[in-house]
């Protein structure tokens, strides 16, 4: 089921860097927890509709209206927040090498 | 009796009557945190201007008269604490992650908008399981919190501060977040009232979200009376959150006749993994009911041994796509080091995140992946699918489903926290009620024999029915109210 390759693989789609230690433990413990879940195999499921959310609701939608009126200074705490800024600006490493 | 020991309708009356002031409340509440909290660690912040508020509150009111005093909001001037994963704008925010450890709030989630409006003091954020992710708080990044009742022993979680606090008298009242049981199962771990509403009931803007389809706000409080109360203030539609439902909530208090209520019990909750002390005491409590002419009758909900297996698919399924917005760049912590884009990713949340996180991550990547979605995540949904039909089926024949709300007491610090399956365990009796988005209540139903440790009976109720059930709950309590 789960092999160390496919641990990396994970990690990897997760962006996660795991320690070499952290990939063995959590090899062992995705595994346990996979075997756990095979239970639902049991059940038979032919004909049963996903309950795709909490609710049975479908298509909510409200207008295209700006319903957030404060928004002075709402910009300053988002950048605030941002760890690496520049000027106001977020500032990130190249998205192309 | 000191101010911090009443109840939230207790506090709320004496405001009224002038016989104490909100900063007399408050500070009553402050002192014990002070007192008590090294110790207990339930609170990860508390507010320095909580007094302040309480303050200009007594100002307000100062000139009221009866009329105006009798026509406040029933919670003004009430002390309450707020699980660290909900919102409050100019507050940080840590969710108990190490990656939001200095993360300042931006705005109110919606819960507390409306608690704001009515006057409420907060007395600060509480302790939880990092992302709401664990059963015990021991997952916190910033260390556990202890159980009231017995310091070698865990609170539950993932709302062990709000219940840790609620429980010690360090808040009138608390909120908290429920996604498998994180609000009933600390409740019943540390001897107190705790209400998973309706999925859709409550808003969720503004909840650091965990599992999209099950995350559920709710009150932690000494008493089902004062439950009702915080509950009716924070349900309700909202336009931030398309999940929430604008059905309008009947508040009447009705007080039901126990006499001829049906309650069902699963058969499947009294079976294997139950500790015979608290089988006893949830017994106990249904021959109370059975002699006050309510009628017990065994029922079968068959799918719920498939609760936990489909909930450790859908959960992490979930957790996987909520926190990929944690990436080091728009919040939180940043590893410096990092040499490249995905560097940054990769070492920021390997950084930030703790263990049970990571492992929730790592194991709904998978399962969303393509080539394992089917088996895993739809496969999933359609055993929901079918627990809800349970829940349904059962509900055609009666009104209210009793059983323990956890299989054992409080466990000791340290003892699970090395088998993940172990913990997850704990949850065996309130994951299905998230599945199915039916509402529950977890409340005190005595002590274990030889522990002497707070045992919870939990009562599930119908969609939308929470009216029903805490007037239900409030007889309940009455009847079995366990002697300290």
């Amino acid at each position: 089921m789960i092999t160390p390759k496919k641990v990396e693989h994970i990690a990897s789609l997760a962006r996660l860097e795991l320690t070499a230690g952290e990939e063995k433990k959590i090899e062992k413990e995705l595994s346990a927890i996979l075997e756990f879940v095979e239970k639902l195999n049991e059940v038979n499921t032919a004909g049963i509709e996903p309950m795709t959310g909490g609710t049975n609701l479908k298509n909510v939608t409200r207008s295209d209206e700006q319903i957030d009126k404060i928004l002075e200074d709402k910009a300053g705490d988002l950048i605030d927040a941002v760890p690496e800024k520049r000027s106001g600006w977020i500032n990130v490493k190249a998205v192309f090498e | 009796m000191n101010l911090n020991e009443l109840t939230i309708k207790q506090a709320s009356e004496g405001l009224r009557q002038k016989e104490f002031s909100t900063t007399e409340l408050v500070s009553s509440c402050l002192k014990s945190v002070r007192e008590k909290d090294d110790d207990l660690h339930s609170y990860l912040a508390v507010f320095q201007d909580a007094l302040e508020q309480a303050k200009k509150a007594d100002e307000k009111i100062s000139t009221y008269r009866n009329v105006e005093m009798s026509n406040l909001p029933p919670l003004f001037g009430i002390p309450l604490a707020v699980k660290d994963n909900i919102l409050i704008q100019g507050k940080r925010c840590t969710a108990g992650s190490k990656i939001l450890e200095n993360y300042m709030a931006s705005y109110d989630a919606t819960v507390i908008s409306k608690l704001k409006s009515q006057g409420v003091i907060f007395l600060g954020k509480t302790n939880l399981d990092e992302f709401a992710m664990g059963s015990s708080t021991e997952n916190s990044g910033f260390g556990p919190t202890k159980n009231p009742h017995d310091s070698t022993r865990v609170p539950g979680g993932s709302s062990g501060g709000s219940a840790a606090a609620v429980s010690a008298n360090l808040c009138l009242g608390a909120l908290g977040s429920d996604t498998g049981g994180s609000i009933r199962q600390p409740a019943a771990f540390c001897g107190i009232v705790g209400l998973k509403p309706t999925y859709g009931r409550v808003s969720r803007h503004g909840l650091i979200a965990m599992a999209s389809s099950l995350d559920q706000i709710g009150p932690l409080t000494k008493t089902v009376e004062d439950a009702k109360i915080l509950f009716e203030a924070i349900a309700g539609g909202d336009s931030f959150d398309a999940t929430a439902i604008k059905t309008k909530h009947d508040s009447r208090t009705t007080t039901h006749e126990l006499k001829n209520i049906k309650i069902g019990i699963p058969k499947e909750y009294f079976g294997q993994g139950l500790d015979t002390e608290v089988k006893k005491i949830i017994k106990s409590a249904l021959k109370k009911l059975e002699e006050v002419g309510a009628e017990i009758q065994e029922i079968s909900l068959p799918h719920s041994e498939y609760a936990l297996p489909a909930y450790y698919i859908i959960v992490p399924s979930e957790v996987s796509a909520n926190l990929a917005r944690f990436d080091g760049i728009r919040y939180g912590l940043q590893e410096t080091s990092a040499k490249n884009l995905k560097e940054v990713y990769t070492k920021s949340r390997a950084l930030g995140f703790g263990p049970e996180v990571k492992r929730r991550i790592m194991l709904g990547t998978y399962t969303l992946s393509a080539g394992y979605y089917d088996a895993y995540y739809l496969k999933a949904q359609k055993v929901r699918q079918l627990i809800r039909q349970d829940f349904e089926k059962a509900f055609a024949e009666i009104d209210f489903i009793i059983g323990p709300t956890t299989p054992t007491p409080a466990f000791k610090l340290g003892e699970r926290s090395d088998d993940p399956l172990q913990m997850y365990l704990a949850d065996i009796y309130t994951v299905a009620v998230n599945l199915a988005g039916v509402p529950a209540l977890s409340l005190p139903a005595g002590y274990s024999e030889t522990t002497k440790l707070p045992v919870g009976l939990q009562i599930i109720g119908q969609w939308f029915k929470e009216n029903e059930l805490l007037n239900f709950a409030a007889q309940v309590e009455k009847l079995i109210k366990p002697k300290d």
